[in-house]
């Protein structure tokens, strides 16, 4: 958890990334889930916000 | 010394041309050879998506072009994230999705374990498995639905004879709870081959004296099949999930031709709403829109996906 807090503030690819990838995998869950409306709203947002960031952080140094 | 039409080409250029054609740098014939392409993919797909993403914050709709087009800002958004009836479409879509990918990753690598046995026959029973994705998605449609008619199908007298349900007592295409199932299971029946082809290719890979060597430390089959044969299929197994997962989230063809989309709209996957938003209703704002969520979804998962992939192949 240290090294994964310490690679965020030090810009590294690989904890920016998985967290892009959790963003995604939020998102999609929130567009298909059938539980909650509230979700699927908001779906689109998170899946974006993730899909934008793991396009950037992939640039990012190792 | 024959006169072949390279020869013929090359005395009908200009001289002036063929001058400056040889004075061309390395990089330079590159970029001759390489800039088609690069037109050609921003002529029918980046410039069609930019411009979807416009179109996605307008009211304007392709059967009115004289009409006044509106700036609409996030209200077509808007209203496709607070529909019920879309949300209704996406729940169809990811069960689709679930069930067809997660059957057809199991029988199609069970099928390819079954046939990297050497046994009499092999090709053709290899032959024959792989025929039903040769098959044009309407013919399959096609003769599914009378495979599935409650009198005279097929289907429903082998579900009779196997579970002794009685084969006029139910519907596969016209119950709300059969629907679903009904798309999953024609999907699956045509799509496990590829699944299978693919894993084939990656137990072929795999060479024998790995095989050997563990037999010689004792290791069981069971140990051999979790250690060694499902590490080094798992690229290929991730890359058919990756096709499959891709074209079944657009699944259009298939299930139009077997439930329309119906009974209700049990079977009404996104691409089949999109389609009708686009051209039935002709709200082409709303439904460009409606593309770019679905893009964006695809696209962020194929992005995480193929990562996943790459580490996978790294080990």
């Amino acid at each position: 958890m240290k090294g994964f807090l310490s690679g965020l503030l030090r810009l590294r690819r690989g904890p920016w990334e998985l967290l892009a990838s959790g963003l995604i995998g939020l998102g999609v869950f929130m567009l298909m889930q059938p539980f909650v409306l509230w979700a699927f709203t908001w779906s689109f947002l998170v899946t974006l916000t993730g899909t934008v960031m793991f396009i950037i952080t992939s640039h990012f140094p190792e | 010394m024959p006169d072949t039409p390279i020869d013929r080409l090359a005395r009908a250029t200009p001289s002036s041309l063929a001058r400056r054609a040889r004075g061309l740098s390395d990089r330079a014939i590159a970029w001759v050879f390489v800039t088609p392409t690069i037109l050609l993919l921003l002529a029918i797909n980046i410039f069609p998506l930019i411009w979807t993403v416009r179109l996605s914050f307008t009211n304007f709709a392709a059967n009115k072009p004289n009409a006044e087009v509106k700036w609409v800002g996030l209200r077509n958004y808007q209203r496709i994230l607070t529909d019920p009836d879309i949300w209704q479409t996406m729940q169809a879509t990811a069960h689709f999705l679930f069930w067809t990918l997660l059957l057809q990753v199991v029988l199609g690598f069970a099928l390819a374990w079954l046939i990297n046995r050497k046994f009499r026959g092999n090709d053709l029973m290899t032959t024959l498995i792989v025929i039903p994705m040769m098959l044009s998605p309407a013919v399959v449609g096609n003769f599914w639905t009378f495979l599935y008619e409650p009198q005279i199908g097929l289907f429903n007298y082998a579900v009779e004879f196997f579970a002794g349900i009685p084969a006029s007592s139910f519907s596969m295409l016209g119950s709300v709870a059969l629907a679903p199932w009904a798309i999953v299971i024609v999907d699956t029946w045509m799509w496990t081959p590829f699944v299978m082809l693919i894993c084939l290719a990656g137990l072929r890979s795999i060479p024998d004296y790995i095989y050997e060597a563990a037999e010689v430390d004792r290791a069981s089959k069971w140990r051999q099949f979790w250690t060694m044969t499902v590490p080094m299929v798992l690229p290929f197994l991730m890359l058919a999930v990756l096709f499959r997962g891709i074209e079944n989230f657009k699944m259009f063809d298939l299930v139009v031709q077997l439930t329309g989309g119906g009974p209700g709209s049990t079977t009404l996957l996104t691409s089949i709403e999109l389609k009708r938003e686009a051209f039935e209703k002709w709200r082409t704002g709303y439904s460009s829109a409606y593309a770019i969520i679905l893009f964006v979804t695809v696209f962020g998962l194929a992005s995480i996906y193929v990562k996943a992939l790459n580490k996978v192949k790294e080990r």
